[in-house]
């Protein structure tokens, strides 16, 4: 069996599934039903001056009869006052002495900041996440994403924590910025243990087309929300990896963005990742989620022979690099099983208007009937000799593997764009001819 | 003993509750969403009336039901009432691809009477007809599924139509002629209502040759189209016919759909004759109707009925009994009123089928329901329309495209034209006939259908099934010979 624990930069934690800052671990009562049902850890809901939050809060993108693709919140940071939330911190670690909690924090001035890092330690958090990310509310008043969006400030401000710091401190993120990576290399440079992303981003999930007025619905008007659930996973994994690969960050990550089950955990530790954060999933579904992604990630480990969550940990940063470097060689091309094609034909019409025109619609006869198509209609062919190997039919395909995309051997040598702007250079060889 | 009424209204009623109740949005909704929306989808070559059913099924997905029901009706105005009558087992959903992916079709024939439903429920009307007439008129004979998809597209190519149809209502069998737990007759009077909406005028109670002439006809119109259907049932030609209990299914049908269903009388003990949909309808409706017995009696074999599957299973399931291979050989009375039947065991010797000698026994009945098939209507349509050409078989002959019959000016649609199907096919029949006399009357021919889920097909609309519709089981049990 593989271990699950991790070390994340000092933070012990049972397994890499901690609970993100949000709704579900606002209060003790809720992470003890957590650390009941199995997650590692537990990120604080964000502890600052009090606020107050309004009535209606949270939004929804719904797709094909899928709910919560993707989830949007305009609720702020804790509305509970810290002395509440330190001493409940304090209550769960008495309690979990084992598991991570970690005290999320979003203040002002550096006498604050100091102030509420100390008052973290003291009731004996494993460590600090700060919330440079959270881009509806309190970015309007500078905090939060306003932070985050600005590496400048955010080094002053991570500078003034680790000035008081004793334990780790995480610094959370914002997607809402052109190149996560500069943020990241902030913390850095202030002295930061550690990173978390993504936060949420910013959105708006719908228009009510009766009402004009989009949900989340606060009397008459809504406002810009946070963007999280299964969809934003895909920018999340990206932000992910640039920071891992980055050489100047060079920091331990916990992933968040779209986690739901093992998989997507899997692959956010892939790209590197060390602990990982869910917030969406358990709003949706509650705490007994991750008994599933510690049953499968162990599994998962195990079948690949890794020992341990760390060193898996980056195991596909690798796989991706600039696109110069790609080969300009490879080819792969589309390959139609006809004992599956079902002859829906969606392949057919995705690569004649939404591609490349190198899918036919020929005389079914010579591909014989397959499951359930129709006698005498014409059945999709593609002529590999025209196909860019673009992927799209395969994607778009509703038979598993019914489309597979083939390694073509060219027997040409690699080369990729740089290799190519060399060769020309040199003289070594004529341009490529323009696709016709 | 004569027959009487058996249930109370409540029970009639729970009994002849609607097979496949109306979805619910998110029903309609979650059902939509299974459609891969398919191009150039099987599924519409499948439908004899060329319904683009990839495109009102993604707008049911899209929340757009009166767009949904424009699609639906716009191709077949019976849209609603086929929704629920069409074989949809052997024609779109044997078609469709979801078949194969998940062993489950998409059910577009619950999702199209969703869309249907929305649109008679909220009196949106999607079908127009122009402000100005043409100028031209057109009588049609008979408001049965024929004759109104010829009265419908007629309607909205600007031709004045007027129907005449002997019964009171409109509609045929779709009115009088359906399992009540398919369809209720309101249905099709609302679609009548709906063609109605169009400018097109009925005139019911009207017996053509009797109120009114064939040539008076010819003089006032441009062009008539025949859609009579089909005649009474065919005579069994055994002793004891004409006994008052022993009664044509298609009236007995007609009886559940004009009555309160507690006042139908029905049998304690029912034989119906004939294995065709109409004697599952009639075997299924009289056991929910109280019938302790409900039998139906086929000279041939299991194999060799003519009703669906799907229709077996469900008279099966509703406790209805077969006798295969049987046949009535005389209908017995007591006191003037039917008793039981003698029947007999049949079997095929060199081809023919022969009474096994000696196999008779008795068996007590109270009332015989005759599904046995329908006459045509041969001499009525000749001695009316001379010149017509009937076939072999009854049919009125006829040009396929157009619909177009020996007589100038005269069309025809329906199952007088095609010996007995689908209302489906009526219906396509009619609006082909429609678009014939318009070619005729204008020498202009009206684009064939556009799908927008097949745009951009190199074939044009020749995958439609308005054109070549294909029913996928026979095309598979065919290939297997």
């Amino acid at each position: 069996m593989a271990d699950l624990s991790i070390n994340f930069a000092g933070i012990k934690s049972p397994n890499p599934f901690w609970i993100a800052s949000g709704p579900p671990s606002n209060t003790a009562y809720q992470s003890h039903r957590a650390f009941e049902a199995g997650w590692g850890g537990v990120v604080w809901k964000t502890i600052g001056d009090p606020i107050v939050n309004v009535a209606s809060r949270y939004s929804a993108l719904n797709l094909g009869g899928q709910r919560m693709v993707g989830f949007n919140n305009i609720e702020l940071i804790s509305d509970r006052s810290p002395e509440t939330n330190f001493r409940e911190i304090k209550e769960v670690k008495d309690r979990w002495p084992n598991h991570a909690v970690i005290a999320s924090l979003m203040v002002d001035t550096r006498e604050r900041w100091h102030e509420f890092v100390k008052r973290s330690a003291d009731c004996g958090a494993d460590g600090i996440e700060l919330n440079f990310g959270c881009p509806h509310g309190m970015c309007e008043r500078g905090m939060g994403s306003a932070v985050g969006q600005n590496p400048d400030v955010a080094e002053t401000i991570v500078g003034w924590v680790m000035e008081a710091a004793e334990i780790p401190v995480i610094v959370k993120l914002t997607p809402n910025i052109t190149n996560v990576v500069y943020a990241a290399r902030a913390a850095k440079r202030a002295g930061a243990d550690a990173i978390s992303l993504i936060n949420t981003i910013n959105s708006i999930t719908n228009v009510n087309l009766d009402t004009l007025t989009p949900e989340p619905y606060v009397r008459g008007l809504s406002s810009h929300g946070g963007y999280c659930g299964p969809a934003v996973k895909p920018i999340a994994l990206n932000m992910v990896q640039s920071c891992a690969a980055d050489p100047e960050v060079n920091l331990p990550i916990s992933g968040i963005g779209g986690i739901g089950n093992w998989r997507d955990a899997a692959e956010f530790i892939a790209l590197g990742s060390l602990s990982l954060q869910v917030c969406t999933a358990v709003m949706h579904y509650g705490f007994r989620i991750v008994e599933d992604m510690n049953e499968g990630l162990s599994d998962y480990l195990d079948s690949k022979g890794y020992k341990s969550v760390a060193e898996f940990s980056g195991a596909a940063v690798k796989s991706l690099s600039d696109w110069k470097y790609l080969d300009l060689h490879y080819k792969r091309v589309a390959r139609i099983d006809y004992d599956k094609c079902i002859g829906c034909n969606l392949c057919y019409i995705a690569c004649e208007d939404g591609a490349h025109q190198c899918i036919d619609l020929v005389d079914s006869a010579p591909h014989g009937l397959g499951p359930g198509r129709v006698p005498g209609k014409p059945v999709p062919e593609v002529r590999e000799e025209d196909c860019v190997g673009c992927n799209l039919c395969s994607i778009v395909c509703p038979v598993d593997d019914c489309i597979t995309m083939v390694e073509i051997e060219t027997g040409r040598d690699k080369m990729s764009w740089d290799d190519y702007q060399t060769r020309l250079a040199r003289g070594e060889m004529e341009p490529l001819p323009a696709h016709p | 003993m004569p027959i009487q009424p058996l249930l109370d209204a409540e029970t009639a009623a729970r009994n002849m509750a609607e097979k496949a109740p109306r979805y619910t949005p998110q029903e309609a909704l979650i059902e939509a969403n299974r459609c891969l929306f398919c191009f150039d989808a099987p599924c519409i070559m499948a439908c004899p009336t060329g319904i683009d059913i990839p495109s009102f099924i993604k707008k049911i997905a899209n929340k757009n039901p009166v767009a949904s029901a424009r699609t639906i009706l716009t191709a077949n105005v019976l849209g609603a009432s086929c929704a629920r009558v069409c074989p949809t087992d052997v024609l779109c959903e044997a078609a469709c691809v979801v078949l194969d992916l998940e062993g489950d079709p998409v059910k577009i024939g619950r999702l199209q009477r969703y869309a249907t439903d929305y649109v008679f429920e909220h009196h949106i009307d999607v079908l127009h007809a122009p402000a100005e007439k043409n100028g031209k008129k057109v009588a049609v004979l008979g408001a049965g599924p024929a004759g109104l998809g010829c009265a419908a597209e007629l309607a909205q190519l600007g031709y004045e139509v007027t129907v005449f149809d002997k019964k009171k209502a409109g509609g045929g069998l779709n009115t009088y002629g359906i399992a009540y737990y398919k369809m209720r007759p309101q249905i099709s009077l609302d679609e009548v209502k709906m063609i109605e909406g169009l400018g097109v005028k009925f005139r019911y109670g009207v017996e053509i040759g009797k109120d009114i002439s064939v040539a008076d006809l010819e003089k006032n119109c441009d062009a008539i189209f025949l859609g009579l259907g089909l005649g009474g049932a065919n005579r069994l030609g055994i002793p004891g016919e004409d006994l008052p209990e022993v009664v044509d299914a298609l009236e007995f049908i007609e009886w559940i759909r004009t009555r309160p269903l507690h006042e139908v009388p029905v049998g304690r003990r029912v034989a119906v004759l004939g294995c065709g949909n109409t004697a599952i309808d009639a075997v299924t409706q009289s056991k929910r109707l109280g019938a302790e017995v409900a039998t139906i009696i086929y000279r041939r074999g299991e194999d060799d009925m003519p009703a669906y599957e799907f229709e077996y299973e469900l008279a099966k399931n509703d406790g209805a009994t077969f006798h295969f291979h049987t046949i009535p050989t005389e209908v017995l009375s007591e006191n003037g009123h039917v008793k039981a039947l003698r029947l007999a065991r049949t079997e095929v010797r060199d081809g023919k089928m022969h009474v096994v000698p000696g196999s008779g026994w008795i068996e007590e009945f109270d009332l015989v329901l005759k599904a046995v098939g329908q006459e045509k209507q041969t001499a009525v349509l000749t001695k009316l329309f001379h010149g017509l050409k009937l076939d072999a078989k009854g049919r009125v002959e006829h040009n396929p495209e157009t619909m177009a019959t020996a007589i100038a000016k005269v069309f025809v649609g329906g199952d007088c034209a095609n010996g007995g199907r689908e209302v489906v096919n009526a219906v396509a029949e009619g609006k082909k006939a429609a678009r014939g006399i318009n070619a005729m009357l204008t020498k202009q021919k009206v684009a064939g259908p556009v799908q927008p889920s097949r745009h951009g097909s190199k074939d044009g609309a020749t995958g439609s099934g308005f054109n070549h519709p294909i029913r996928v089981p026979e095309l598979l049990a065919a290939m297997a010979q």
